[in-house]
């Protein structure tokens, strides 16, 4: 009695027992790792900054120092409210609040310690303000200057500055970095490939002969790769997810409410780290087909 | 159908083991390739699966000068032509019907299609019970026929065939070679290469004799007193 004819259809390469297949889904496996921490390293800095400039933005500082006797100058409190009377009077400023002492001290212990908060220590007066339009800094700074000697306004131009060169430089650090990993998946890809066509040239020659398009065999290998680096990518990425929790856990711990929040992180962010894992499997496609396409082109 | 004009082929810079061959095979005709082991029989069916490509000559296949062909119209020209290998040329790892299916999946037909036409074949040529045995399962005759039925499955306009009884005893041979008679009548243009003059005296059709590299057509009266 005849059997019932195969359901499940195998590819005409057999493919899958090549001792490549480990090592391309291991290899995919490392790479996703790496590009998606790499990936979420770039993704937190991205936030870190947006939080910070917008934390920032509209936001001005206004600081008075203690004079020495010898400068002649009126006392800390009346400099103080003249430079509180121009910055109420001055166009695009919402709000100005002197900060008490407590605090100055607060914000100055982490230099200082304990002993910010010491009475007899000289602490500049610092004055909050926050602006609801545009303000001229270099008019206004002049004027606070006339006003109330030792002031300085400080818009935190310089440090915001060097904030976003930071973020831009880590930004192009890690973009080398998936750079440079999506080119060795491509050369890791070339290899399997080639080491593929070379154990089964003889079957290739053989569909070759029987009509095969260069085509139909690259979708062969293309199947092939796409199964593999599809299975390394998501283990990659498994192990990224998890990583990235461990760190999440242990920046929770050190309280450090300057690093980004991993649990909040926005819905982009999350699909473009589960995106890298789809990324090298279509890039190890393309790879896979340029490289078959290439090869065959010698075949008569 | 095939039409060789002073066709030479060399390996490499080596002396020419095919020289001025020249002959017309004309639509529907049935031709034996018969020549001593290393007369060029495998040479010469090479040239005309388009597996290599004369070194001299003119090859013309379905009206096609093989010389002018782009590289990417050989492969519908290759479907047109079916071939039996002499060492059978099966996939170890696909099954009977996976080998014979082969044609077709690359001609692109229908899944469904596939399967009902394989196991219509594998039937025919006696292989119905093992649809899904691997080629390493198969006995050596068993295999032959497998090959054939995935050189015929395309229906293809050109089948040749390299020494296609050389693995079986003469009652299957002769099963084998009334198998390509059939496939002629049907409109099918047929060559087999074989050494085995036995079989081949048994049916008259004119041979393509080759002797040191040259061809000499002998026609069917005088083909089975050759």
């Amino acid at each position: 009695m005849a059997l019932p004819p195969l359901t499940r259809r195998n590819s005409d390469l057999p493919l899958a027992k090549d001792p490549t297949s480990r090592f391309l889904m291991g290899l995919t496996a490392l790479m996703v790792y790496l590009a998606a921490l790499a990936l979420a390293g770039a993704l937190l800095v991205s936030d870190m900054t947006r939080r910070w400039d917008s934390g920032l933005a509209g936001g001005l500082t206004v600081q008075i120092m203690p004079l020495p006797d010898s400068a002649q100058a009126a006392p800390l409190e009346e400099r103080t409210e003249a430079a509180l009377t121009v910055l109420r009077a001055t166009p695009g400023i919402a709000t100005a609040s002197v900060l008490s002492s407590g605090d100055v001290g607060r914000l100055l212990e982490p230099w200082l310690g304990k002993e910010a908060a010491d009475p007899l220590l000289p602490m500049p007066r610092l004055i909050d303000v926050m602006t609801n339009g545009p303000v001229d800094t270099a008019a206004l700074s002049a004027r606070l200057t006339s006003a109330a000697p030792g002031a300085t306004l400080d818009d935190h131009a310089v440090w915001l500055a060097d904030l976003r060169r930071f973020a831009g430089a880590m930004h192009l650090a890690a973009l080398g970095i998936v750079a440079l990993i999506g080119g060795a998946g491509v050369m890791a890809v070339v290899f399997a490939v080639r080491s593929g066509l070379a154990i089964h040239r003889h079957v290739v020659e053989l569909l070759h002969l029987m009509g095969a398009t260069d085509r139909y065999v690259a979708r062969q290998f293309e199947s092939h790769v796409i199964g593999l680096t599809l299975r390394g990518g998501m283990t990659g990425l498994l192990l990224a997810a998890g990583t990235l929790g461990g760190i999440g856990h242990a920046a929770a711990g050190l309280h450090a409410s300057l690093l980004p929040d991993l649990a909040t992180s926005p819905w982009w962010a999350v699909a473009a780290l589960a995106a890298v894992p789809l990324a090298a499997c279509l890039l190890a496609a393309l790879t896979a087909r340029w490289t078959v396409l290439r090869t065959l082109e010698s075949m008569p | 159908m095939i039409r060789f004009e002073n066709v030479g082929l060399r390996y490499g810079t080596g002396p020419e083991v095919l020289r001025d061959i020249s002959f017309t095979l004309p639509p529907g005709s049935f031709h034996f390739m018969t020549g001593a082991s290393g007369a060029g029989k495998s040479s010469l069916l090479k040239l005309m699966y388009l597996a290599l490509r004369p070194s001299r000559g003119l090859v013309t296949l379905f009206g096609k000068d093989m010389a002018r062909v782009k590289r990417a119209d050989l492969p519908a020209l290759r479907r047109q032509i079916g071939v039996v290998f002499q060492d059978f040329a099966l996939l170890d790892h696909l099954s009977a019907l996976d080998n014979v299916a082969l044609p077709l999946r690359m001609g692109g037909a229908r899944e469904s299609d596939v399967v009902e036409h394989c196991t219509e074949i594998l039937r025919w040529v006696g292989l119905g019970n093992h649809l899904n045995s691997l080629p390493s399962t198969l006995s050596g005759g068993q295999q032959q026929r497998v090959a054939i039925a995935r050189a015929v499955i395309n229906r293809p306009r050109l089948l040749l065939a390299d020494e296609p009884t050389g693995n079986v005893d003469d009652g299957i041979g002769m099963r084998l070679l009334y198998l390509f008679e059939e496939l002629h009548k049907l409109g099918t243009t047929v060559v087999i290469a074989s050494h085995n003059e036995a079989l081949i005296r048994r049916f008259e059709h004119p041979r393509l004799m080759l002797e040191n590299g040259r061809l000499h057509v002998l026609p069917a009266h005088a083909s089975r007193w050759a």
